[in-house]
């Protein structure tokens, strides 16, 4: 492999006593770049991840993570890498500073090191005040930050963020971005994985789409969102014999055709010029007299990134495929 | 050399995790106590008039080691409950993503669970002497006394490691960890000789081998009534089936343990 590789993954394949998780994972991540993994439950990301932090042993493939490969030389590859699963993994009955300080002694810092990095990352990552409370009174943001400060006491060069952001508010969501990019400015190569495409679009140079335990395409984020198009505005009128008029009053904002959706009663347009097409659609309903039962802004969604690549419906809700394999 | 130590030091730096827990959350060590204990006073001392154990003319002096000895399988389901707690939680996945040993992690935890035993055991046994138990004989045989039953609460402990790493279902480890507190307490000499039994328990409670580990910790602190060397081979002979028990149990346990362990992670 290349120098300037920093996980390198190819043909994983895993099969489970029930199915098949991984069908020949091929994934490349330029070191300290942020790869985003992005599809449904059970589509492999946790598997894929468990691969490349060791955890788990491929059936098939091989993968290289900072420069070593996981089967032979795992312990080489945990020295380098930091792991922030599904769940964040920090002891509740510790406070933050020694959940940081027991995982310093584990790589070796010693005690007094142990602390000082404690230290430095409680600082870092905006925990200072609650140092010494215990995790478990943390708020949800609070714990995420905290377990993502318990993987980069090690200087990783790799980190792996298992859907970083799951069940967290905007807000907290938002902060824990920053710390993402803040990581990745100082070097560290990322691999994340999320059901989110604003996540994605807000912190990955690439993204590769997982679906069934395939790679089924990859690329910058922008170059996904064309392939999935643009915003679109959904109306839904109050009474059916308006819909024509509501189809006529979006006509006017001069992009493409309508698309009148009778059995919702609603009419759906692209919105190629953001807000101003919002208002003059509004304006328009208005002075035609339409009543919208609803009106509101559709962004494209993760099924429409499917829809757009696979054509077919994302299989979030197949029930054996997310048990199994996510846990 | 200094990869030994090394491997010394994750081990206590993880047990010093667990010993923090017991400090904050003295709630388990409540658990390992409180069923000894109360059992202790229930049988112990509440009923000590109505039992007659054959040869011995104090129960609570017969009782004691029964109930010392329950210390150490009360201590069964909170190992396992740890364990499959750390396991649903993550913990496991970012300790084996460090590099140390797998081993390490079960290792700091069963140092852990040791020092709740042996807390857990001078509780009890205090009580004890409260109620009145009193051991007969030298502080050497006390002492040795003592050693053994720790012996024991070791074995179990890896016996709830395994639970912990195999069942991972915090309801089923509770109801098993109950059951095997239960059962082979009762399927024992802990409070009644085993003539007082059933004539078809009787077999099954004489080659329990907890019976054997009470055995020995009854003679060796003085409080073992003249007629119980009377009976079959288990009886005659407590130290051999205690120290061939234990350690066949050992031997298979703690590699099935680890294997379990590490299979639990790739799951």
């Amino acid at each position: 492999m290349s120098t300037g590789t920093a996980i390198l993954a190819e043909g994983l394949r895993k099969r489970y006593a029930t199915h098949t998780a991984l069908h020949g994972i091929d994934l490349e991540v330029p070191t300290g770049t942020v790869l985003g993994v992005l599809g449904p439950n059970g589509a492999g990301k946790t598997t894929t991840v468990r691969i490349l932090a060791t955890l788990l042993a491929p059936d098939g493939g091989r993968a290289v993570v900072a420069g070593h490969d996981v089967a032979r030389e795992p312990r080489e590859v945990r020295r380098r890498i930091g792991l922030s699963g599904q769940y964040a993994a920090v002891d509740q009955m510790l406070t933050g500073r020694e959940n940081l300080v027991l995982l310093g002694r584990l790589l070796r810092l010693g005690r007094r090191g142990a602390e000082a990095r404690a230290q430095e990352l409680l600082d870092r990552f905006g925990l200072l005040d609650a140092a010494d409370r215990p995790a478990g009174t943390y708020s949800g943001g609070m714990r995420r930050r905290l377990d993502l400060a318990a993987c980069v006491v090690g200087d990783p060069e790799v980190l792996f963020l298992d859907e970083p952001t799951t069940g967290l508010d905007p807000t907290s969501r938002n902060v824990l971005w920053n710390v993402v990019r803040e990581l990745v400015g100082g070097g560290v190569t990322v691999l994340l994985t999320t059901q989110y495409l604003e996540e994605a679009d807000e912190l990955a140079d690439r993204v590769a789409v997982v679906d069934a335990g395939r790679v089924v395409a990859e690329g910058s984020p922008d170059e996904l969102k064309r392939k999935v198009g643009t915003d679109r505005l959904e109306v839904t009128v109050a009474r059916p014999d308006q819909l024509a008029q509501a189809a006529a009053a979006l006509a006017v904002l001069g992009g493409r055709v309508p698309t009148v959706d009778e059995d919702a009663v609603r009419v759906t347009v692209p919105l190629e010029h953001g807000l101003d097409d919002v208002a003059l659609a509004a304006s328009e309903l208005r002075r035609r007299g339409v009543t919208a039962a609803d009106f509101q802004v559709r962004r494209p969604s993760l099924d429409d990134v499917f829809f757009a690549l696979t054509g077919t419906a994302a299989k979030a809700d197949s029930p054996t495929q997310e048990g199994a394999d996510e846990r | 050399m200094t990869v030994t130590l090394a491997y010394l030091a994750d081990i206590g730096a993880l047990a010093g995790r667990h010993l923090r827990h017991l400090r904050r959350s003295p709630g388990r060590l409540f658990l390992v106590t409180m069923t000894p204990a109360v059992m202790l006073i229930a049988v112990g001392y509440l009923f000590r008039d109505s039992i007659t154990v054959p040869g011995s003319s104090s129960y609570e002096d017969y009782i004691m080691a029964g109930i010392a000895a329950q210390v150490a399988l009360a201590g069964v389901g909170p190992t396992a409950l740890g364990v499959a707690v750390d396991l649903r939680d993550g913990l496991v996945d970012r300790y084996r993503s460090l590099p140390i040993s797998a081993s390490s992690v079960l290792v700091g935890r069963a140092l852990s669970d040791m020092v709740t035993a042996a807390v857990a055991l001078a509780a009890v046994c205090g009580l004890g002497l409260l109620l009145g138990w009193r051991p007969h004989g030298g502080p050497l045989r006390i002492g040795a006394g003592f050693a053994v039953l720790l012996a024991f609460a070791f074995v179990m402990l890896w016996v709830g490691i395994l639970l912990g790493t195999t069942m991972r279902n915090v309801e089923a480890i509770d109801g098993t960890g109950a059951l095997i507190l239960v059962v082979l307490s009762f399927l024992s000499n802990a409070y009644v000789a085993v003539s007082g039994l059933p004539n078809w328990l009787r077999p099954a409670a004489d080659w329990n081998p907890v019976s054997s580990v009470i055995s020995v910790c009854r003679t060796l602190w003085g409080n073992q009534p003249p007629q119980a060397a009377h009976g079959g081979f288990p009886a005659t002979h407590p130290g051999v089936v205690a120290a061939c028990a234990l350690g066949v149990v050992l031997v298979t346990v703690v590699p099935a343990a680890l294997r379990g362990f590490r299979r639990a992670v790739e799951r």
